[in-house]
């Protein structure tokens, strides 16, 4: 019964002062839209980029020179086609083993040139790494055994290039080196911040003697379980750390890879939300100032209450519920907020957004919290105050 | 019988700053269930922070002070509220509704802090309206009724809990003369039916129709006396 007059008494006082509430509110509001809308981007990336790095096939393991640990440099490579046919005999499937060298260059077609990562690949990549072709065909073990300057254009370099013509067949060149495009691949879009449609792949051989080299970048190996992965890292580093007993190698898998961006991309959102929290905490003081206002324009009323039998607790609670019910308020109106940004986030720009259940039950709680913490010194200060003072206070 | 409130050489004394006021310097008084009380003084000499004591709103700082039978030095501010809810009835000079709020509401405030619900509040508050002669305003705010009615709402608010004593501090210190005397015959008629009334008065027409008759001055009693 007390307790249903403090929520009656709360309500009433934030309606009297609609203006004054609704401002207040304001500072919460924004801070819980804040959170929400940026642990929601947050929640979309780390989404959309497990998606990518899955999409890339599954069971893959990539080999690189060098170690991958913090601090440490990007290591040149040592390995060369022959160390790609000793792995694959490890393995014991040549078509499971797909080697890389990349590198950037113009890509020209008539007056037309576009950027293009130029990947030297071996004819097996489309059954490494998930790749789809939009037209023409794939480089063939031929064309990779005489270095046969053929191209397979991305989607974003062919449309460049060609427009709305068909380039199958047509010459282009890379570095100045004339090649026959034979190929495109269907539209992928981003992948982990790289344009993924300005690939062209040419066979590795072609790329090797554009380069003016006979190594390659890295290997990938399609596992063929999930469970002989990590047997199969250890000896394939094996391999080539008998091969080059100089150099360092490294092996990564799908996982270690999605750990790794999962661990980054929770600190970014952690630090983005921490940031969007402070502005929760300015809310926070805001509600604190106006609690005291409030007690202090209704010092006579708290005399009257008391007068009449109304506990130090009962005065408290009346306060605090005030408070707690402007942070709430102001928390569910920033969570309509913060969804609608996600969402027209996710809708009009490139950055994806997903809205999950537990931000928005933690941005609830936490705007409650925040009630309750900015409130109870107000409160407090309600609660002890002298009714006899509080009476004469006119 | 057992006295409702009984003040034995009770003090108060103010700090101001370092420097000590006393307000009240040893008063004892007894307040019987059946009394009429009218205290009288010159401003400034005490009477005020005498009804605060006697209610239960504040402690003396000297003396013993049993309200109902407790000695307040051994209630924390929780228990001293309901000891207020329980025995006291209040009312102002100024009246202190609460605005905003209908008579009826007002009326009931007393009641939810004895913690009734509000179908029961609404109707007891319904009836002390009737019985103060409001039937007719119990809808209206404070703003929207005349002094005279606000101070009856006041009344109905301090008798709503069925207390033993009404404490009433210039009740018609804000009102016009025909009104006040209106005013004083509803406290008249509560006390014929058994419930103690301490009035404070500057007004000697007042007083005199009390049937004790207590004169204050620099925070004592200088003389106390039948009518
Ligand atoms: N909170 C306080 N702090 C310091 N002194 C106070 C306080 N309250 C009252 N006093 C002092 O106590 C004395 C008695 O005050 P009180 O209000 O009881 O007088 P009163 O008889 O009711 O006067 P009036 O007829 O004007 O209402 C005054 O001198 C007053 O200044
Ligand atoms: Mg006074």
């Amino acid at each position: 019964m007390r307790l249903a007059e403090a929520w009656r008494v709360a309500l009433d006082a934030l309606r009297a002062n609609r203006l004054r509430s609704v401002l207040t509110m304001l500072g919460v509001v924004i801070g819980v839209a804040a959170v929400v809308a940026l642990v929601g981007i947050g929640t979309g990336t780390k989404g959309q980029i497990e998606q990518q790095v899955e999409g890339l096939g599954s069971n893959l393991l990539l080999v690189v020179p060098g170690r991958l640990e913090a601090g440490s440099a990007p290591a040149a490579s040592t390995m060369t086609l022959d160390d790609v046919e000793a792995v694959a005999r490890v393995v014991g499937d040549r078509d499971r083993v797909a080697a890389t060298i990349a590198s950037g260059e113009t890509v020209r077609a008539g007056s037309r040139s576009a950027f293009g990562s130029m990947q030297g690949v071996l004819e097996n990549t489309p059954s490494v790494f998930v790749r789809r072709l939009d037209r023409g065909s794939y480089l063939t073990r031929t064309d990779v055994t005489t270095g046969r300057r053929v191209a397979v254009l991305g989607a974003g370099t062919a449309t460049t290039l060609f427009g709305d013509r068909d380039p199958i067949g047509r010459q282009i060149t890379i570095g100045g080196v004339r090649f026959r495009v034979i190929g495109t691949f269907e539209r992928l879009g981003q992948s982990l911040g790289v344009d993924r449609d300005s690939e062209v792949h040419v066979p590795v051989t072609a790329a090797q003697r554009l380069l003016g080299t006979d190594r390659i970048d890295g290997l990938a190996i399609r596992a063929p379980d999930r469970e002989r992965i990590d047997q199969l890292s250890t000896s394939v580093v094996d391999t080539l750390t008998e091969r080059h007993p100089d150099s360092d190698f490294s092996a990564v898998t799908q996982e270690q890879i999605l750990g790794v961006l999962g661990d980054i991309l929770g600190v970014l959102t952690g630090v983005l939300a921490a940031i969007a929290g402070i502005s929760l905490l300015v809310g926070g003081v805001g509600v604190s100032n106006i609690m005291l206002v409030s007690v202090r324009e209704r010092t006579k009323e708290i005399g009257l209450r008391k007068a009449v039998g109304a506990r130090p607790r009962d005065i408290g609670v009346q306060f605090l519920l005030e408070a707690v019910l402007l942070t709430t308020i102001g928390g569910i109106l920033g969570m309509a907020l913060g969804v609608t940004s996600a969402i027209l986030v996710d809708a009009f720009s490139p950055v994806p957004a997903a809205i999950t259940w537990w931000s928005l039950a933690l941005a609830f709680g936490v705007s409650a919290v925040v009630g309750i913490v900015f409130g109870v010194v107000p409160a407090q200060r309600a609660g002890r105050l002298d009714p006899v003072v509080a009476l004469r206070t006119e | 019988m057992t006295a409702a409130i009984v003040a034995t050489d009770v003090s108060r004394t103010y700090d101001l700053d370092g420097v000590s006021v006393s307000a009240l310097r040893g008063v004892s008084l007894t307040i019987e269930p059946t009394d009429y009380v009218a205290i009288v003084g010159t401003s400034g000499s005490g009477k005020s922070t005498l009804m605060h004591l006697l209610g239960g709103l504040d402690r003396p700082t000297g003396g013993t002070l049993l309200i109902g039978g407790r000695d307040v030095s051994g209630l924390d501010p929780g228990e001293m509220a309901k000891l207020r809810n329980e025995t006291i009835g209040f009312v102002f000079q100024s009246f202190h509704l609460l605005a905003r709020t209908t008579a009826r509401d007002n009326v009931a405030l007393p009641l939810v802090y004895r913690g009734l619900g509000r179908r029961e509040r609404r109707r007891r508050a319904t009836e002390m309206l009737e019985r103060v002669g409001l039937a007719h305003r119990v809808d209206h705010r404070p703003n929207q009724m005349s002094g005279g009615e606000q101070q009856r709402v006041a009344i109905a608010r301090a008798l709503v809990t069925g207390p033993s004593v009404l404490l009433a501090d210039e009740p018609t210190g804000n009102l016009d003369s025909a009104t006040g005397q209106s005013v004083l015959a509803l406290l008249e008629s509560l006390n014929s039916e058994g419930v103690a009334v301490v009035l404070v008065t500057h007004d000697r027409e007042v007083a005199a129709r009390a049937h004790r008759q207590i004169v204050m001055r620099d925070g004592l009693i200088v003389s106390e006396a039948a009518v």
